[in-house]
């Protein structure tokens, strides 16, 4: 079988070899679990208890009432301590629940799922979603419900299963396909059930042949089903690339993969629809890597949604040596961390932790204009051109120059011989292009 | 102390220094043959040239007050091409008045790495050839001085394509010797410091004009004796993809590639000159920026004419 690709992108070290080996492990939460109000993006979730109110394990305790927004379900039976800015792993500070978790894992009460798959409504399967505060575990956080209502319902002809994992050192995606395959098919007909027209694609980066056999096995005589080998390069699981890879159709920055007819969801996004409508369970667990060459036992964990970083390396043996850079997310598009304080979130995808920052000595040199930034833009644009636009401040220029089209991927600054902070002020600028795009 | 920056926090090994060093390698086959071809007036001759352009950098910027760069090595590529554009005989104070006016008027005046319009190594040899043209056209090889092949061809006489294959004839110190000048592009290729684009359309465009006007029809002898003459696979292969004079963009590099073949063609069959490589580079080198203006790429997935022109 080809392999799908895209035009650009970097082979950064990919490091999965730590922890792609280590069975999922489900990490218990200590005293104090603390749950984000804004775990995902659009409006933050209203809270729905008080102080000292007594809650239980998957009980609803914040709702998204705006259009784009999510609910927010307790991980533990607890009682509710305080409702308190906190500070989160993006290093802002945001509206937290914080309850104190009883060590009695005491379940609200739910009817079990009586009707089959191929028995589902869309409505009641998007209800339950909903219900299940299912948002995107990629990393963006993108309410799971509002991707399963496009407003072109019926020219949805594809659902890409995202399971590239293109981002170094990250490994829960492979674990999750490797320990729950079935969970993952069956979530991907579940979603096939809103759209009758379309094929699910599972597409899988080809540095796992052992994910794409087991997938192929398992699905071997669906109709409906098919699973793609990607090449190994990344964003390879950028939303555009993935979009392009499978279906050779283009998006830019002002359509949605439904434009394309696509609708893309993460391994554990579709592992949690499958929870959701099959089980009724809401989303308050997920997996993280953690690893990085400062943890003493790279691990994968079955984590639960409020648990502190801090809990997680614990967990891991600790670190060997006190790091210098410690990550949310993935080494190209995560976010730095200067407190491990901070608790997992519904889109947390690994803490990394490494006792040497490469990029910390990194002095800028004058840009030879060799053109490498331009080669691997997954988005065709000239970096170096819209950095220099951006440091001069010049927003109109930058529009023009197709800044606003940039998906912020990192791959310029990366392969960068001269050192120069491209994305970086690239981020930089789009920010401010938005802030006045809302002024207005 | 954790450090904290905005992602991302990993960065490709290659910088400016080792893709400079990776320049310098490809340029060895051509300067050892240089040199082993005419002796070691030539050696001098690349060991001054390199040793006033990191030293005329070093200098302006110390007295500017600015960052000492020559760790970068761009100053020895550039010594290094001064040299293999120079004959064996020049005399030593006009190659340092070479790499002064390339280093400091040509790179440091308009803003240093990355700014300069031209090469400054090819400015550096228009600049003597237009000043010394005694000098600079005094080939002498095996202590015969003698006219360049292609100065032999303009007049009519035949040459030997073989030797200039190989490198045995009269010229710069550099320029000789296609296969030498060959396997340090082959080495630049390989290791992805240049595309193939620009000496690509350069050459085939020079092919097909000199088969076309060459003035002497399809005759593949002389195609042959024009593309390893006069040093343009070095200009070719070294110069014409000079980073900071050529264009960013794809399409760019080919247009810039197109242009350089007309233009050498021109120079060498309806002008003066028997040679016009060094000329086509510089003048193409000021047309970038308009052709980068002109071939801007569309951004992945945006439909030209929608392609919205600022929002205010």
């Amino acid at each position: 079988m080809s392999v799908l690709t895209f035009k650009g992108g970097v082979h950064p070290f990919d490091g999965k070899a730590m922890s792609k080996d280590t069975p999922i492990e489900e990490l218990k939460p200590g005293k104090e679990l603390v749950f984000m109000l804004s775990q995902h993006i659009g409006a933050p979730a209203v809270p729905l208890v008080a102080k000292g109110d007594r809650v239980l394990m998957g009980q609803k305790i914040a709702e998204g009432q705006a259009f784009i927004s999510a609910n927010i379900h307790s991980s533990v039976s607890g009682t509710v301590k305080s409702i308190e800015p906190r500070l989160t792993a993006t290093g802002m500070k945001v509206n937290a629940v914080i309850v104190e978790n009883d060590g009695l894992y005491e379940a609200v009460e739910v009817e079990p799922q009586t009707k089959k798959i191929e028995e589902l409504e869309a409505a009641e399967i998007r209800a339950l979603v909903k219900e299940a505060g299912v948002v995107g575990m990629g990393g963006a956080g993108f309410p799971t419900h509002v991707k399963l209502t496009p407003k072109n319902e019926g020219d949805i002809d594809t659902i890409i299963v995202n399971a590239a994992e293109c981002e170094p050192y990250l490994t829960s995606d492979y674990r999750r396909i490797l320990e729950e395959t079935d969970k993952l098919i069956d979530g991907l007909k579940v979603v096939l059930r809103i759209f009758p027209k379309a094929t699910g694609h599972i597409a899988v980066e080809d540095n796992k042949p052992d994910a794409i056999r087991l997938l192929q096995e398992k699905t071997k005589g669906e109709e409906r089903i098919v699973v793609d080998t990607l090449k190994t390069k990344y964003p390879q699981g950028g939303e555009r690339c993935l979009i392009y890879a499978v279906t050779k159709r283009k998006i830019n920055s002002s359509m949605l993969p439904a434009d394309a007819g696509c609708i893309v969801h993460n391994v554990d996004t579709i592992v949690s629809i499958y929870n959701a409508v099959m089980e009724k369970k809401p989303l308050t667990k997920r997996i993280v890597t953690v690893t990085g060459d400062a943890v003493k036992n790279p691990r994968n964990f079955l984590v639960y949604v409020g648990t502190p970083y801090t809990e997680l390396v614990e967990a891991a043996g600790g670190f060997i040596s006190e790091p210098e850079k410690m990550i949310s997310g993935g080494p190209m598009m995560g976010f730095a961390m200067y407190s491990l304080n901070v608790p997992v979130t519904k889109n947390t995808s690994s803490l990394l932790a490494f006792t040497y920052d490469t990029v910390k000595d990194k002095v800028e040199s004058a840009c030879i204009r060799c053109g490498r930034c331009g080669e691997v833009c997954p988005e065709n644009l000239l970096p170096a051109k819209l950095s220099t636009l951006a440091r001069r401040g010049a927003m109109d220029a930058f529009v023009a120059n197709y800044g606003m089209e940039c998906v912020e991927c990192g791959c310029c600054s990366y392969i960068c011989p001269a050192q120069r902070q491209l994305t970086q002020s690239i981020k930089a600028m789009r920010k401010m292009v938005m802030a006045e795009r809302r002024k207005k | 102390m954790a450090y904290v920056s905005s992602s991302p926090h990993v960065s490709d090994k290659t910088t400016t220094r080792t893709i400079m060093l990776d320049v310098i390698i490809a340029l060895l086959p051509a300067t050892i043959f240089g040199i082993y071809n005419f002796g070691w007036r030539a050696a001098l001759i690349v060991v001054v040239s390199v040793l006033s352009c990191v030293g005329a950098e070093a200098a302006y910027e110390f007295l500017m007050k600015k960052p000492i760069t020559i760790a970068d090595l761009s100053a020895v590529v550039t010594g290094l091409l001064i040299a293999l554009n120079m004959p064996s005989t020049m005399p030593v104070g006009l190659v340092i008045l070479g790499c002064l006016f390339a280093i400091i008027v040509v790179k440091q005046l308009f803003g240093g790495l990355g700014q300069n319009f031209m090469n400054p190594a090819l400015a550096a040899r228009c600049f003597l050839l237009i000043s010394f043209a005694g000098h600079m056209t005094n080939f002498v090889y095996d202590g015969v001085s003698s006219a360049t092949p292609l100065a032999v061809l303009k007049a009519g006489g035949d040459v030997n394509v073989l030797s200039m294959f190989i490198g045995t004839i009269g010229g710069t110190i550099g320029e000789t010797s296609v296969i030498a000048i060959l396997i340090g592009a082959a080495y630049l290729l390989i290791r992805k410091v240049i595309s193939i684009r620009i000496p690509l359309a350069y050459i085939a465009t020079f092919a097909v004009y000199t088969l076309l006007f060459g003035g002497r029809g399809f005759d593949l002898t002389y195609l042959a004796a024009e593309l390893c003459g006069g040093g343009l696979m070095l200009g070719a292969f070294f110069m014409a993809t000079d980073y900071v004079t050529s264009p960013v963009t794809k399409n760019g590099k080919i247009v810039f590639g197109i242009i350089l073949g007309i233009l050498t063609g021109i120079f060498r069959f309806q002008g003066n000159s028997a040679e016009g490589v060094s000329y086509a580079i510089i003048f193409s080198n000021l047309l970038v920026p308009i052709i980068e203006k002109l071939t801007a790429p569309t951004a992945f997935g945006v439909v030209k004419k929608k392609a919205k022109k600022g929002d205010k």
